[in-house]
């Protein structure tokens, strides 16, 4: 594995994505109907409580449903391809990076209709910023090796959420909570150590899929 | 008779702290009162179901490190049988709270850690039952148990930490309890005992089911 080689993959994904534009659009459709949805449901603000745990929510979802293509789009006559081009590392390096950059231009897009409908009680903005790129980051991690044990069921779209979604409570857990003091303004000494605690587990889980792939690589 | 001493063992424990975590003194706490001989049943499942979980994850380490289909078959019984301590620790759980904190269900660290831990290896049985080829599920699924465990980890120890709010639980946030100061000598005398008991209990439940296992798909692993 090396830098050009995750680099040609990652641009191999961008080529990929451009090909497939009508998914990428019904990803954005997916995220602004959502958010649409819940203004329509609640029509103005109830509680900061309320605000933050609908918009990571929200993201989540849209988490499950954009990264569980990324290894199930590509079939397998094309994953043989790969195999015998690049090393499983840098396979599963240029998935997280990818998916992370699709996870913070979709976070970003989703903040900012959701800021239009449903206002913006948001106290601590650059707080706020360092959350959303540590969530969505970390969510998209997770989540691509996830996505890349689910793709060996065969397409059964239900196992994506089955298997990730206890896995992802301790990082939402931490990752709402921060969020909620970013929001509420609250600046207490906790705020670092929350930090700590999602780049740690970014970390972890990062290098967790880097020894890890290799043995789901081929079969 | 060889290699029985520690079930016979298993077997003289579990009945010991049975008598006697019914029949011993305890002492007479606030709020607990007789219900602290639930330590003796309720604490020893936890320790049983962890142990469990971390033969379980060594043997998907070993499955992936040699390819023997066996140590999956570890893995995965090891599992059933941790979850059955599970859900036996969380029924005992929900019978003491329900006449100490007056609810079976509260939002709890600890309670929450167990609720993930069981959702977790149902979603590991879950993806085992979506495979079909050995070889695939032996392999997918060790990665997804090793993924797991220390996602589990994680939520169990780290965040607990992090939010700051103390369990409920006897022993912690000043609670009355069984911690160093509460629990005298003749409680320990149960305690421990009960805690190998059934954790040899578990293993013996193991080590049957691998026989059961072996017989089953003998024709895979010759």
């Amino acid at each position: 594995m090396n830098l050009r080689e995750v680099k040609a993959l990652i641009f191999k994904e961008f080529l990929y994505e451009w090909k497939q534009k009508n998914a990428f659009v019904g990803v954005l459709i997916y995220v602004i109907s959502t958010v649409f949805l819940t203004y329509f449901s609640f029509k103005r603000l109830i509680s900061t409580e309320t605000y933050n745990a609908l918009f990571w929510i929200i993201i989540l979802f849209t988490g499950v449903n954009t990264i569980s293509r990324s290894f199930m789009q590509e079939n397998e006559e094309r994953q043989f391809y790969y195999y015998q081009l690049a090393s499983p590392q840098g396979i599963i390096l240029s998935k997280m990076l990818y998916n992370s950059l699709v996870m913070l231009v979709l976070t970003f897009l989703a903040l900012g209709v959701y800021i239009t409908f449903l206002g913006n009680p948001i106290v601590n903005i650059s707080l706020f910023l360092v959350t959303v790129l540590l969530g969505s980051t970390g969510l998209a991690v997770i989540l691509s090796m996830v996505s890349a044990i689910a793709s060996k069921t065969g397409n059964n779209p239900t196992i994506m959420a089955i298997l990730s979604f206890p896995i992802i409570l301790p990082f939402l857990d931490a990752l709402i909570g921060l969020s909620l003091h970013a929001i509420n303004g609250i600046d207490s000494p906790q705020n670092i150590k929350f930090i700590i605690v999602l780049g740690g587990m970014n970390a972890i889980v990062a290098a967790l899929s880097y020894l890890l792939f290799p043995y789901l690589w081929r079969d | 008779m060889k290699g029985m001493w520690w079930k016979l063992l298993g077997i003289v424990l579990v009945l010991y702290a049975i008598i006697g975590g019914f029949l011993m003194p305890v002492p007479a706490m606030p709020i607990l009162n007789e219900t602290i001989r639930n330590t003796f049943f309720h604490i020893p499942m936890w320790f049983a179901m962890m142990i469990l979980m971390t033969i379980s994850l060594v043997s998907s380490i070993q499955y992936l490190s040699s390819g023997n289909l066996q140590k999956d078959a570890a893995a995965s019984e090891a599992i059933n049988v941790s979850l059955l301590m599970g859900f036996l620790g969380l029924f005992t759980g929900m019978l003491w709270a329900n006449f100490t904190w007056g609810t079976p269900w509260t939002n709890d660290v600890k309670l929450n850690g167990t609720a993930v831990a069981i959702l977790i290896y149902v979603a590991y049985i879950i993806l085992r039952g979506s495979l079909q080829d050995e070889h695939r599920r032996a392999k997918v699924s060790a990665v997804y148990n090793i993924f797991a465990y220390v996602m589990m980890m994680l939520f169990i120890n780290v965040i607990p930490r992090l939010s700051g709010t103390d369990s409920l639980h006897p022993g912690n946030g000043g609670n009355p309890a069984f911690g160093s100061y509460d629990m005298d000598n003749t409680m320990r005398m149960v305690f421990y005992p009960a805690i190998i008991g059934w954790t040899l209990i578990g293993t013996w439940i193991l080590s049957l089911k691998m026989r059961i296992n072996k017989i089953e798909n003998k024709l895979l692993y010759d």
